[in-house]
C-alpha cells in the first residue's frame, strides 16, 4: 500500500506552510520571525517551513519550563503516570498520521515507524508510568534514634537534543524518564528533522500541562549552544557524535550540572561456526540478524556495522546473506513494501558515498552495492543509496569510522580469542551482536565485549525495560529502564533525630 | 602522498569560505574532525577557544591561521590521515558554524583530490 504523501489529496496528515516553536503548551511564531525550508528525504523537495529559531526562543521555552516545574515536580507519581498514559494512548490512536509524519520527515520505511519507532514510543510512556508508580524512597535506620531518609527529587528543568535518526523515538526516551521525575523539558530536535515533533506535539499537547515539554527548532550553533549552556537547565541529555557530546560535557562542567551523552558505535555482529549446525529457523533468524545493518537505512549509532564471520562458514553463510540482502525493496518510504527507505540529507548521502571512495582506495572488496540508488519518477531527487558490503581488514576506516549508512564491512576470525580482539579493536563501545547456538560461548563472550548492550541471538530490540548506553567514547550514562528515573533526579537525605538527649559537646 | 606533504591543505573555496565566515563572526575560528554518527565525519567549525583541547587532542595544522584539531585516538584509528578542507551545500550539523551561504566545512582524505569535485 502506497500512502499520499502528507498535505496531498487523501493524505491523514496535514501539512501547514510553516511551524513555529512550542511554547508553555502553545505553537508561537520565532521572535525573529525566521523560517527554513524542510525538505523531505523521500523527493528531496522542501515540503513546510521551520522556525530558525534566536537565543531568544530558548529563553522564552525557559521561562514557560520554570514557570511549569514546581508544580509538575509537586504532583504526584499517580498524576504523572496519568498524563505519561494519556500521552501514550493520544499517540496510539494517531499512530498512523505520526508514522506517516516520522517517515516523511526522516525517509525511514513506513513499514518501521508503523511497527517499530511509533508503537515503541507508546510503550515508553507506558513503561514509565507503571515505574514512576512503584518509585520508592529508601530509609536507613543508622541507630535506634536516628534515621536517614532518602528521597528522589526532580531536577527541574532540563534540556534535551535529540539526533535525526529517529526523532520522535529518541524524543521519548528523554521526555518519558524526565517528565516521571517530575521535570520540565526544553527539547532541541535536529535541525534534519524539526517536524514530526510538532506533529506529535499537536497530539499530546493539550494532554500535557501548558509549559512541561517546549520543543525549539533551529540552528544547533545557535539554540543548541544556547540550551546547552544556559545556567536555567539542571541537566543536558545529548544523543550525537563525540565532538558535539564534548562540547556538551564542556559546557556541562562550566555550569557544573550532569550530562548525558550517547555518542555512537562501530558494533561488531559476531557469528559463531555453530550458527550452521543445522538448516533451520535459527540459522534464518542469524541470516537476518546480519542483514538488520540495513534497518533504518544504517542510520542507528547501534547499526551493526561490522561483521565478523567465522572462517569456516565465510563462503555458505555471506552467500545466504548476501541473497537476503539483494533482495532488499527500496522504494518510496510511503509504500507499506518498502523495506529500506531514504537517507536523512544530501549530507548523510555524501558522507556515505565518501566512504565507499575510502573503502575502494583501501582495497576493499565491494560484494554488492558501494552507489547511490537512482528510483526514478518523484524519487529521482530523494536520498537513496544501495545496500552495501565491503569484506575487507578491520584496521581500514570503513571498520574503525561510523558511516551512519546502509554500508557493512565483513571480515573473518579464526576462533573465539581472535573474535574477541577484533570485537574490541574500535574505539566505540555501544553495541554488540553474538550469534551462537552454544549458551556458554554466549556468556563468555557477551560479558568479555566492551559494549554497553551485548544483544546475545537477537539485534536491534530496543525494549523500554532494557538499560542502553556506552562503553568507551560512546558516551556517559544510560537510556531506558527505570534506572533512568535515577539520572532525572536528585537525592534528598533527611537525617532526623529522634533522640531528646544533646550532644553534650558545647 | 610523501611525507613532505602537509597533513592539512585547503581548496580556494574553503578559503574563500573561511574568510567569509570569520568577517560574519568578527573572530578567528577552529576546526576539530568529527568521527561519524548521527552527525559528523565532518570538521567541526567553532569560534577559536570555544571548544577546549587538551594534550589529548593532536593539531594537524592550520588554515589561514584557523587551527584544525583532531583527537589523538580517532587520528590513529583513522591510520593518521591527511585532510583537504572543501565546502559542500547543506547545513553545519552539531553546533558548528555554517559558511555565510548556508553550506558547511567538510574534510576530504587527501587521496580524493583526484576526483573533479575537489579539484
Amino acid at each position: 500500500m502506497l500512502y499520499s504523501a502528507p498535505g496531498t489529496e487523501g493524505s491523514k496528515v496535514e501539512v501547514l506552510t510553516e511551524y513555529g516553536n512550542f511554547i508553555g503548551g502553545q505553537f508561537q511564531a520565532p521572535i525573529e520571525g525566521e523560517y527554513a525550508d524542510n525538505p523531505t528525504p523521500v523527493t528531496g523537495k522542501p515540503f513546510t517551513r521551520y522556525a530558525q529559531s534566536t537565543e531568544a526562543d530558548v529563553e522564552a521555552a525557559l521561562d514557560a519550563a520554570h514557570k511549569a516545574a514546581p508544580a509538575w515536580g509537586e504532583s504526584s507519581l499517580a498524576q504523572r503516570a496519568i498524563v505519561l498514559n494519556k500521552i501514550a494512548d493520544a499517540v496510539e490512536e494517531h499512530l498512523e498520521e505520526i508514522a506517516l509524519a516520522e517517515t516523511y520527515d526522516n525517509g525511514k520505511a513506513v513499514r518501521e515507524t508503523l511497527n517499530a519507532d511509533i508503537p515503541l514510543l507508546v510503550d515508553h510512556f507506558r513503561y514509565f508510568a507503571g515505574a514512576a508508580r512503584a518509585e520508592e524512597g529508601t530509609l536507613t535506620e543508622i541507630d535506634a534514634d536516628m534515621v536517614a531518609y532518602h528521597f528522589r527529587e526532580p531536577l527541574g528543568v532540563v534540556g534535551q537534543i535529540i539526533p535525526f535518526n529517529f526523532p520522535l523515538l529518541m524524543a521519548a526516551w528523554k521526555l518519558a524518564p524526565a517528565l516521571a521525575a517530575g521535570n520540565a523539558v526544553v527539547l532541541k530536535p535536529a535541525s534534519p528533522t524539526p517536524w514530526s515533533i510538532m506533529k506529535l506535539m499537536e497530539v499530546i499537547g493539550d494532554v500535557v500541562p501548558p509549559g512541561v515539554i517546549n520543543v525549539v527548532t533551529g540552528p544547533g550553533a545557535k539554540i543548541g549552544k544556547a540550551l546547552a549552556t544556559n545556567k536555567r537547565i539542571a541537566k543536558i541529555a545529548f544523543t550525537g557524535e563525540t565532538v558535539t557530546g564534548r562540547l556538551i560535557m564542556q559546557y556541562a562542567a562550566q555550569n557544573i550540572i550532569p550530562s548525558t551523552t550517547e555518542l555512537g558505535g562501530k558494533s561488531p555482529n559476531i557469528f559463531f561456526s555453530d550458527v550452521m549446525a543445522e538448516d533451520d529457523a535459527f540459522l534464518d533468524k542469524a541470516v537476518e540478524g546480519l542483514v538488520l545493518y540495513a534497518f533504518n537505512q544504517g542510520e542507528v549509532c547501534t547499526c551493526p556495522s561490522r561483521a565478523l564471520i567465522q572462517e569456516d562458514i565465510y563462503d555458505e553463510f555471506m552467500a545466504r546473506c548476501l541473497a537476503r540482502i539483494k533482495a532488499i525493496k527500496q522504494g518510496s518510504p510511503l509504500d507499506t513494501e518498502t523495506m529500506m527507505g531514504a537517507q536523512v540529507s544530501t549530507n548523510q548521502m555524501d558522507k556515505i558515498s565518501g566512504y565507499c571512495d575510502i573503502a575502494v582506495q583501501e582495497g576493499a572488496e565491494c560484494l554488492v552495492g558501494g552507489q547511490k540508488a537512482d528510483l526514478g519518477g518523484d524519487l529521482a531527487g530523494g536520498y537513496y543509496f544501495n545496500p552495501t558490503v565491503y569484506k575487507g581488514d578491520n584496521k581500514m576506516r570503513i571498520f574503525q569510522e561510523e558511516i551512519f549508512g546502509p554500508v557493512l564491512a565483513v571480515t573473518t576470525f579464526k576462533d573465539d580469542a581472535e573474535a574477541l580482539e577484533l570485537a574490541n579493536d574500535t574505539m566505540y563501545g555501544l553495541g554488540a551482536g553474538v550469534w551462537t547456538r552454544n549458551g556458554t560461548r554466549a556468556y563468555r563472550m557477551g560479558r568479555a565485549i566492551k559494549a554497553g548492550r551485548v544483544w546475545t541471538n537477537c539485534y536491534h530490540a530496543y525494549p523500554a525495560g532494557a538499560a542502553f548506553g556506552g562503553y568507551k567514547i560512546s558516551g556517559v550514562g544510560r537510556e531506558n529502564h527505570r534506572m533512568m528515573l535515577d539520572h532525572y533526579s536528585q537525592v534528598k537525605n533527611l537525617l532526623v533525630s529522634y533522640s531528646d538527649q544533646p550532644l553534650g559537646f558545647f | 602522498m610523501t611525507d613532505e606533504e602537509p597533513r592539512l591543505q585547503a581548496t580556494p573555496a574553503a578559503r574563500t569560505a573561511l574568510e567569509a565566515v570569520r568577517a560574519r563572526e568578527g573572530s578567528q575560528v577552529m576546526f576539530v574532525q568529527s568521527g561519524g554518527c548521527c552527525a559528523g565525519s565532518v570538521p567541526m567549525c567553532f569560534l577559536e577557544g570555544e571548544y577546549l583541547t587538551g594534550d589529548g587532542d593532536i593539531l594537524l595544522g592550520d588554515v589561514d591561521g584557523a587551527p584544525f584539531y583532531m583527537e589523538s585516538t580517532l587520528e590513529a584509528a583513522l591510520g593518521h590521515p591527511s585532510f583537504v578542507l572543501d565546502v559542500a551545500p547543506g547545513g553545519p550539523e552539531g553546533f558548528s558554524l555554517g559558511t555565510v551561504d548556508g553550506g558547511h566545512f567538510v574534510s576530504r582524505s587527501s587521496a580524493c583530490l583526484v576526483t573533479d569535485e575537489t579539484a
